[in-house]
């Protein structure tokens, strides 16, 4: 099992090196001058060419690029000209917002898409399996921003049953102490329940738009797959050995069908961390999407290479627990790594 | 037998709902087991068979449902038990054996696990003894080392082994009956042997019932008390399997009895009184024989081996810390420095059991795989030396075809008849224009006997025996000199399969091909071929004349090979 890890890390450095390159690259080529954006609107020629040589913009390409892998190398990110912070302290403020959100949002999504999927291809054919296909075709074609303003038309304007959606707690309210950064795991550690409730109201409707979005795929793909399963020749010989209904969906087929639907959570999970962006900006969500879109417009480099080399290692740590995870499930695949 | 009967179907019809209303798959049948008797059911696909033990059990699957009958297994009615009764009989009291048994235990659940499931749901074990018992199951179905093979998973076990698993499942509980569904299709002959000694002698010794639904005749007979005979759902035949063969009542099993290859039958006598292979109109229609002008063999092959490298041992640690194997292990030599020649004209037949490297050297012969060592002289010329990408391209590919073991997986499902014939023609043959090749297409469909009204059809609208002449006509279109037949008849029914093997001796004598023969069915190869091959692990133990070999071996291993062939009696 370290072997294969070891392995499959090694396999991931050429993919880092390029991303590090190609995010280097593309922001360089991006339309706008950032020294001009950070001097504003009234300054002279003369103090935006100052700040160019001060941010080291009038350099060549290559020399800009060993100054970045430089300072990279030390983990610095850079400075975030629109924040004025440094990018890795802003990162680390807001992924745990991005992750709770996104996390969040694919644990509600599993606890319905998996039963859903399952019962639908148990009973295939019955209303479940009709509900799956309404259930799935409504996630996917109602986009998230529409969701997310309907759910808080909703529930709090007209209901008035959720807070005001600003945010991950209450402006009045203070953060727990800093653990893990999220907010409910933390407020929970520090046993501070009022807090805790706080935090889930906020996070209650962001969660549930993202979920809405990804059950689609993910009750498809358990449907689909446990339909294969079912149809197994072991299947018939758990059942022609008397096992009960339970043991033989659960035990027998389930645990089979899980590894095509584990590749579909991973995929899912990280297209959500990097794609919420649109919920974020609804929900006034702290995260790291909204983040980079905000750096984006100001033309400021160092947070959008930061965010997107963040996402890169995050998607290959992501790929490589579901490498283990598919181990874990299939002693087959443990034999081939 | 006149014991009061274990298991009694009366009156049974099955039907299932399809597309196109519902089609009855067993047509009002009766049955009878009775306590300790073991009853075979024979038939061919489509007849029915598995079908009737599906509704034994009721684990047909949605679409099917009992139209009409009874059947009732120590007086409880199956038909009108509920579920939770018939989940208790099954494994407990009526248990199921499943053709291909590695897909039939759960891939990734150790096998003793899975024998713990059938023990504690039958409450035949408690937590603390499951492991104990699923051992003993284990060591009962001479599985060595069954402490061992506990922790095993399928892919682990070897297919006899796997089977002896699946075997140990159903009889776990020590059920009343068993029903064992084509047990060894698939299984080599001596492997099948071994696991069919063991049903017998441990249904024997538990005075258990036994169905075995095959299609194998020899086989019902050899093992089984009665055997039924079904055809399209229904019972022609039922009788004592010493009487059944010596004296076959309905036209049907007598059908069926010559079409199985025996002793002392010619490849004729395996059909029934028409011999018509070929249509006569089309006997004429195509392809003058070759004339043989060149003198020596076709093929002549020379030390021919192919290796496989071994997955290196050790871990990456003890690699990296210079402490792991000094040398890397040697590689596996799949096949070990063989040397045969094929005449012109001539039928080569190329025996072996799974694994002894005959499919591996098909595949150099025919050159999709390159070679480790030695030659392949193919009429004068080293085609060895011509790797295996570069001989598509090569002038000889075309004087060198093959028809492959499973008729349906070798045609491209969405490629019409005609278009799959028409493939090798249209890639290496002179393309004449869409008429010419379709006339040609139509000629070669007569020639294979393929109604020409079908080459328009795609190959899930064909049945076995026309897709295996699809697959036949694509080999001959591009009248090759060399066909490499790779158990062209292992897919089908006997009946079928007798037309196929008749088709195929006469297609060798009018366009004069000479065939290299790989299949592990002696009977089949006594009768086509006219010198054999046999091969164990990579070398080859005999070689001669058919008659030689399988009249009269020599070697230990032809002999075990061919006493393990169940034989009907004559």
């Amino acid at each position: 099992m370290l072997r294969m890890i070891g392995q499959r890390l090694m396999t991931t450095i050429p993919s880092v090196i390029g991303v590090i390159i190609v995010t280097f690259l593309l922001t360089r080529v991006l339309p706008g001058d950032t020294a001009a954006y950070f001097a504003g609107p009234a300054a002279s020629p003369q103090a935006i060419i100052e700040i160019r040589s001060k941010l080291g913009l009038d350099q060549p390409l290559p020399v800009q690029f060993v100054s970045y892998v430089a300072a990279l190398v030390k983990g610095d990110l850079g400075t975030s000209l629109t924040t004025g912070q440094a990018v890795t302290k802003d990162l680390a403020a807001r992924l745990p917002a991005s992750a709770e959100l996104t996390l969040a949002g694919l644990i509600l999504a599993m606890a319905v898409a998996l039963p859903l999927g399952v019962l639908a291809a148990v009973k295939q054919g019955s209303w479940i399996d009709h509900l799956c296909r309404i259930v799935a075709t409504a996630g996917v074609s109602l986009p998230v921003f529409f969701t997310g303003l309907l759910l808080v038309y909703v529930f709090y304007f007209i209901l008035g049953w959720s807070p005001a959606p600003l945010g991950r707690l209450d402006v009045f309210a203070s953060e727990p102490p800093r653990i893990t950064g999220l907010f409910l795991v933390d407020t929970l550690l520090a046993r501070d329940f009022e807090t805790f409730r706080g935090a889930l109201a906020q996070l209650i409707l962001p969660a549930v738009t993202l979920a809405i979005f990804s059950l689609a795929p993910i009750t498809r793909m358990t449907r689909a797959s446990m339909l294969a399963v079912l149809g197994a020749d072991f299947v018939r010989t758990a059942r022609a050995s008397g096992l009960t209904d339970g043991k033989v969906i659960g035990t027998y087929a389930f645990r089979n069908a899980m590894l095509p639907v584990v590749t579909t959570l991973g995929m899912v999970f990280s297209f959500l961390l990097g794609a919420n962006v649109l919920v974020e900006k609804v929900f006034a969500w702290p995260g790291v999407g909204s983040y980079a879109v905000e750096a984006l417009i100001a033309s400021d480099y160092a947070p959008i290479q930061g965010f997107v080399l963040t996402m890169a290692i995050l998607y290959v740590a992501l790929n490589l627990m579901i490498d283990v995870l598919y181990g874990v499930i299939d002693p087959r695949v443990r034999l081939e790594g | 037998m006149t014991a009061v009967p274990l298991l009694e179907i009366r009156n049974l019809t099955v039907e299932f709902a399809t597309r196109r209303g519902t089609v009855q798959a067993v047509k009002s049948i009766d049955i009878g087991v009775a306590k300790g008797e073991t009853v075979a059911i024979v038939g061919e696909s489509g007849s029915g068979k598995s079908v009737t033990s599906y509704a034994v059990v009721r684990i047909l699957d949605r679409a099917g449902r009992v139209a009409e009958g009874s059947i009732s297994f120590s007086g409880v009615d199956l038909v009108a038990a509920d579920e939770t009764q018939m989940r208790d009989l099954r494994g407990r009291e009526i248990s199921m054996i499943f053709q291909n048994p590695r897909a039939a235990l759960n891939p990734i659940r150790k096998v003793g696990r899975q024998i713990e499931d059938v023990l504690l749901q039958h409450v035949q074990a408690t937590r603390a003894t499951a492991k104990d018992r699923a051992i003993e199951a284990l060591s009962k179905v001479k599985i060595a080392r069954p402490e061992e093979r506990y922790d095993a998973y399928p892919f682990e076990l070897s297919g006899g082994m796997c089977q002896r698993v699946v075997i140990a499942l159903a009889l776990a509980c020590q059920p009343q009956l068993l029903i064992a569904d084509e047990p060894t299709t698939g299984l080599d002959v001596t492997t099948q042997k071994a696991v069919m000694d063991l049903i017998v002698e441990l249904t024997r010794e538990r005075g258990m019932s036994t169905i075995l639904i095959t299609h194998d005749l020899g086989l019902a007979a050899a093992y089984c008390d009665k055997v039924v005979v079904m055809e399209k759902g229904k019972v022609v035949d039922t009788a004592l399997a010493s009487e059944i063969f010596r004296n076959p009542r309905h036209p049907y099993t007598r059908r069926l009895m010559q079409a199985t290859p025996r002793l002392g039958t010619s490849l004729a006598d395996l059909l029934p009184d028409a011999p018509q292979t070929v249509p006569a109109e089309a006997r004429t229609a195509v392809a003058e024989p070759k004339t043989v002008a060149k003198p020596g063999p076709l093929m002549q092959v020379e030390n021919l081996v192919k290796e496989y490298p071994r997955a290196a041992g050790g871990s990456i640690f003890a690699r990296l810390l210079g402490k792991g194997p000094g040398e890397p292990p040697a590689p596996f030599r799949a096949v070990d420095g063989i040397s045969f020649s094929i005449a012109r004209g001539e039928t080569l037949g190329l025996v072996g059991e799974s694994g002894c490297g005959k499919s591996t050297t098909s595949m150099m012969v025919t050159r999709l795989i390159d070679p480790s060592g030695g030659r392949i002289i193919f009429d004068d010329t080293d085609i060895g030396a011509i790797p295996a990408k570069q001989f598509a391209a090569s002038p000889h590919r075309r004087r060198i075809q093959m028809v492959f073991q499973d008729p349906t997986d070798s045609l491209n499902p969405r490629f019409t008849a005609e278009r799959a014939i028409a493939d090798p023609i249209m890639r290496m043959g002179a393309f004449k224009g869409r008429d010419a090749l379709r006339a040609r297409c139509e000629d070669l469909a007569r020639l294979v006997g393929l109604p020409v009204e079908l080459i328009d059809r795609f190959p899930h609208q064909l049945s076995g025996g026309q897709k295996a002449r699809v697959g036949i006509a694509r080999a001959i279109a591009l009248d090759p000199d060399l066909v490499i037949l790779d158990e062209p008849t292992a897919a089908l029914d006997v009946s079928v399969q007798a037309v196929v093997l008749n088709l195929l001796d006469e297609l060798k004598g009018r366009l004069g091909m000479s065939y290299l023969f790989v299949s592990h069915d002696l009977n089949v190869v006594r009768l086509l071929c006219d010198r054999v091959i046999v091969m164990k692990t990579g070398s080859i133990v005999e070689e001669g004349t058919a008659e030689e070999v399988l009249g009269d071996p020599k070697a230990q291993y032809t002999r075990e090979l061919l006493t393990a062939i169940p034989h009907p009696p004559l």
